[in-house]
């Protein structure tokens, strides 16, 4: 409960903050919720196991491995956002951005750590209603409106949708404890059908295909940093939770969501793969390329072992450094030109700005999965992790999605260094946290792969 | 620390040297340094290798050494090398060598340019030098994808599309190659990834039936086996000098190493199933190879296709699973390394200086640059087969071993193999006798000059190891030989 006691303290801490400083006081303010969130990693870096309130909140080591993850990616998010919260008019408003954004993760902390479907859901909700205000937060853009209330619309369609389910689960048990359900759970038609409208409820959080329709536009209309956010944290709380119910709840129909999660994944990432070819706008073309990436960590859920849990987790560290390099260089790059995000933009980017393009050229190459870069290794361990259970034409399946991937990837390659061009974006310095949060996502596309220590902690848990 | 290792840490050191250099004299400084220390490492390993097997060594693999990595999934970093890979490695010094003196004046990001090019020598390096399959496919494949920006932003013609093409294509196969692994992995148990001890261990028939033609194929790509061979001709069109050179004398060599090394070695079985079909294939590449270039008129396309043709004939040595044979076959890869980058050497020199590689449009080069020239007709006279040189004695070996095959079905593949000779005379000569002799046609070229002493010397070295494996094959044959013994003792039983 440390985790989640500290983080509430640091809301309190912000929004007072907030109330006192004298506007403008974005600059100050995101020093201090940088400090702060640097406070919380450091005090909770020792994974703790623990269990409260009779079973109702649970929190496993490794959930509390997950914890400390997403709290790093939401720092780095933090660090990347500053230029863009300075804007005319985002700037009395920072504060606001920095409360909504760790309210939900607030709410992600519980549903990670949740032993019962209540609290679950209580966290989910924490997590998605803040989330709704943060997608429509740069208010004056249409685009940012319209997909605030997409998103609104989809996140409340596939809550009531899992709800549904949840009550199916508790109207045939008797009981929301996840320690009590494997018990109760038979697998018959009515369960299989919960778990399912579960499945497809958390499929949204996911974007898995077929519940993937609202991504394009959320990313696209979201503030760059709100998409970083929404691509790697939501996702990566999601995923964990989806593996962790589904293989402590949900034991009695493993062959069941076996299949479900076969033929999810494989449609994920073609469909994904083959739309993220044809975008031009590059957040929605990292939409695409998220939804095609949840695919691959369902993998490691479909393994449904100890080594998928592994998998999973060290495929959110490194997918959160790849991903929120490349957001960072949107983000650095949009504020630069007044917000553009087209692929055009980044034509002949390497002449004028050398070590931007390095960064997205590995953060890329990292996502998409070519060594020595984390992603690499990361791919390979969620690959082998299924493969293991069996489900080797899956893997094949997605190994040659990869090539797909590698294409789209290659297309931003190419435009920054191959592509001529008259009037690239002109030279230009980010702030010093945007190089820093930069520089750390590097360091890390580069070591969490060739230095095995991350994988072999995570694998202790 | 380990010899070995040396080769992965060179290159490593090289990129951080190129990354602080300021100039271009600095960073062809770094390069010389960098890539003479490799070659002298390669030779003193040859060397000390001879040694330690004239002392006695029986083990199969020398130098050994592991450190552990990813301890759950059992992945280290393990090295060796036997007498295959001990060539391997001298014959990518080699061209790593000579590939720095032949892209000496490039330009422009001549830093850039390096840092890619010696990114893909330390993945050749590692590549040779791994025994662990992990540590072997990350290499590979860091071989494979500087590729794309060396093609891509130094290249030449259709170079978008051809570099394009070539990663796809082979990063296709790498997905092959990647599923075979994870079959082999955990047929063998998955206890080990290390190559020596998974050879100690049965995958189940069923297991090597599905996965050893997806990693004969997936390295299969990189060797050119057709129908997957078509990267090759545009990729080595469109790519710059040195890198045609690293690409088609040590990448593609990557392939018939792999072939060998891990789908047959580890899958003696699969081999066996799948031998025959796959064998088709190859005779295919042979003989389709050698007739394309028969067709072409851009001087680097006529080399990919005999390219494609002469490392086909690396896959169908290998596949005949004699002796002999197989012998035979790294002989091949090793004197098609050499030959195919003085060739390409030669037509990157050519190139820079009459800016067209069209053969209509080139003639009576002789008179006008007669080192280049001379170099040129060495190195066609190698591709033929001419005794004394490299080509008569990997060819000569790969047929005697393949005839060994008493049946009927393994002898008409020799035969239909060996009219490829016959076709390589015919394109060779062509060539030579259109751009090298007559009168030249092009007043302009008249005032070419001929080469400098960067590109000398890097021609020098090349026809010296050409005519040395050529004149003296016997400790090469030797050292191979011995290597070949336990894989191909594996395939027979």
């Amino acid at each position: 409960m440390q985790a989640e006691i500290s983080l509430a303290v640091i809301l309190i801490i912000i929004l007072l903050a907030d109330l006192i400083l004298k506007a403008p006081h974005h600059k100050a303010l995101q020093t201090l919720t940088c400090t702060l969130m640097v406070v919380q990693l450091i005090l909770n870096l020792v994974p703790v196991n623990q269990e409260l309130f009779g079973g109702m909140y649970n929190s496993t080591t490794m959930a509390s491995v997950v914890k400390t993850i997403l709290t790093a990616g939401t720092l780095l998010v933090f660090m990347q956002s500053g230029r863009w919260l300075s804007g005319e008019d985002t700037r009395h408003k920072a504060g606001e951005f920095y409360l909504l954004t760790l309210s939900t993760l607030l709410g992600m902390y519980f549903m990670v750590s949740a032993g019962s479907f209540i609290l679950f859901y209580v966290g989910l909700e924490l997590a998605s209603i803040p989330m709704v205000c943060l997608i429509a937060f740069d208010k004056y853009r249409h685009h940012s409106a319209e997909a605030g209330a997409k998103f609104i619309l989809s996140s409340m369609f596939s809550s009531a949708l899992m709800l549904y389910g949840l009550s199916l689960v508790y109207g045939t048990c008797g009981t929301t404890y996840f320690a009590d359900l494997p018990q109760a759970l038979t697998g018959t038609p009515l369960q299989l059908m919960a778990m399912v409208f579960f499945f497809a409820g958390l499929g949204f959080k996911l974007s898995l295909v077929p519940f993937h329709m609202w991504t394009p536009d959320a990313y696209q209309g979201a503030p760059t940093p709100v998409s970083g956010y929404l691509s790697v944290i939501s996702k990566g709380a999601a995923a964990f939770a989806l593996m962790n119910i589904l293989l402590k709840v949900f034991t009695p129909m493993t062959e069941e969501w076996g299949l479900m999660l076969s033929v999810t994944i494989v449609l994920t990432i073609t469909i994904a793969n083959v739309f993220a070819i044809l975008q031009q706008d590059l957040k929605r073309f990292m939409a695409y390329s998220s939804i095609s990436q949840a695919g691959y960590i369902l993998l490691a859920v479909l393994a449904g072992s100890e080594q998928g849990m592994t998998a999973l987790v060290y495929y959110i560290v490194v997918y959160i450094v790849a991903n929120l390099a490349v957001f960072g260089v949107i983000g650095a790059v949009e504020q630069q030109t007044n917000g553009r995000v087209d692929r055009e933009a980044y034509n002949g980017l390497y002449q004028t700005n050398p070590k931007l393009s390095f960064v997205m050229t590995l953060a890329l190459f990292s996502l998409a999965g070519i060594p020595p870069f984390a992603g690499f290794f990361s791919k390979f361990f969620v690959f082998a992790s299924a493969f293991h259970t069996g489900y080797w034409l899956v893997v094949f399946l997605a190994l040659v999605n990869t090539i797909i991937s590698l294409y789209y990837y290659l297309l931003i390659v190419k435009a920054m260094y191959i592509t001529p061009n008259e009037h690239p974006v002109p030279a230009f310095r980010s702030s010093a946290l945007m190089r820093t949060s930069l520089v750390v996502c590097l360091i890390g596309i580069v070591l969490l792969g060739i230095c095995s220590g991350v994988y072999q902690w995570i694998d202790k848990f | 620390m380990n010899l070995l290792s040396l080769f992965v840490l060179i290159p490593l050191l090289m990129l951080l040297g190129l990354w602080i250099a300021r100039n271009v004299n600095q960073v062809r400084g770094v390069m010389v340094a960098g890539s003479s220390l490799l070659l002298i490492l390669a030779a003193y390993l040859t060397v000390s290798y001879i040694g330690l097997r004239q002392a006695g060594a029986t083990e199969e693999m020398l130098f050994t050494d592991s450190i552990s990595w990813y301890a759950p999934l059992h992945i280290c970093y393990s090295v060796g090398v036997d007498g295959i890979s001990v060539v391997m490695l001298l014959l990518s010094a080699i061209i790593v060598f000579t590939g720095t003196f032949a892209s000496w004046k490039l330009k422009p990001l001549t830093k850039e340019y390096f840092l890619w090019f010696t990114l893909l020598s330390t993945g050749v390096f590692g590549f040779f030098i791994s025994t662990d399959l992990f540590t072997m496919f990350m290499f590979y494949e860091v071989a494979l994808i500087p590729m794309y920006l060396l093609i891509g932003v130094w290249g030449s013609g259709r170079k978008e599309y051809a570099a394009m093409k070539l990663t796809l294509m082979l990063m296709g196969g790498s997905a092959f190659l990647l599923i075979g692994i994870l079959g082999i992995y955990y047929g063998a148990g998955g206890e080990t990834m290390n190559i020596l001890e998974i050879v100690q261990q049965k995958i189940p028939t069923e297991m090597q039936r599905i996965f050893f033609p997806m990693v004969f194929l997936g390295f299969g790509v990189l060797g050119a086996l057709f129908p997957f061979h078509t990267w090759s001709p545009d990729g080595h069109a469109s790519a710059p000098t040195a890198v045609s050179m690293l690409h088609a004398g040590v990448l593609m060599k990557l392939g018939g190493y792999g072939c060998f090394r891990i789908a047959m070695y580890l899958m003696p079985t699969g081999a066996a199933i799948w031998g025959d079909f796959f064998l088709v294939l190859t005779t295919i590449s042979v003989v389709y190879g050698a007739f394309s270039a028969v067709v072409q008129t851009d001087l680097k396309y006529i080399n990919a296709y005999s390219s494609v043709s002469h490392c086909g004939l690396v896959l169908f040595a290998l596949l005949m699973m004699t002796r002999v044979s197989a012998t035979g076959a790294i002989l091949q890869m090793l004197s098609h390394g050499l030959m195919t980058a003085l060739f390409f050497a030669l037509i990157g020199m050519i190139y820079g200086r009459t800016h067209t590689r069209d053969i209509r449009q080139l003639s009576g080069l002789m008179k006008i640059m007669p080192f280049l020239a001379v170099g040129y007709v060495i190195a066609g006279l190698a591709n033929l087969g001419l005794p004394g040189l490299s080509g008569f004695v990997a060819e000569m070996t790969v047929f005697v071993g393949s005839f060994q095959n008493p049946d009927l079905f393994h002898r008409t593949c020799t035969i239909i193999a060996t009219t490829s000779i016959v076709i390589t005379a015919v394109y060779i000569l062509r060539v030579v006798g259109k751009i090298l002799y007559g009168t030249c046609q092009n007043p302009e070229h008249l005032k070419l000059t001929d080469a400098t002493w960067d590109e000398r010397f890097a021609v020098i070295c090349l026809i010296i190891a050409v005519a040395e494996l050529g004149l003296a094959p016997y400790w090469v044959s030797h050292l191979i030989s011995g290597s070949v013994e336990p894989i191909i003792s594996q395939l027979i039983h």
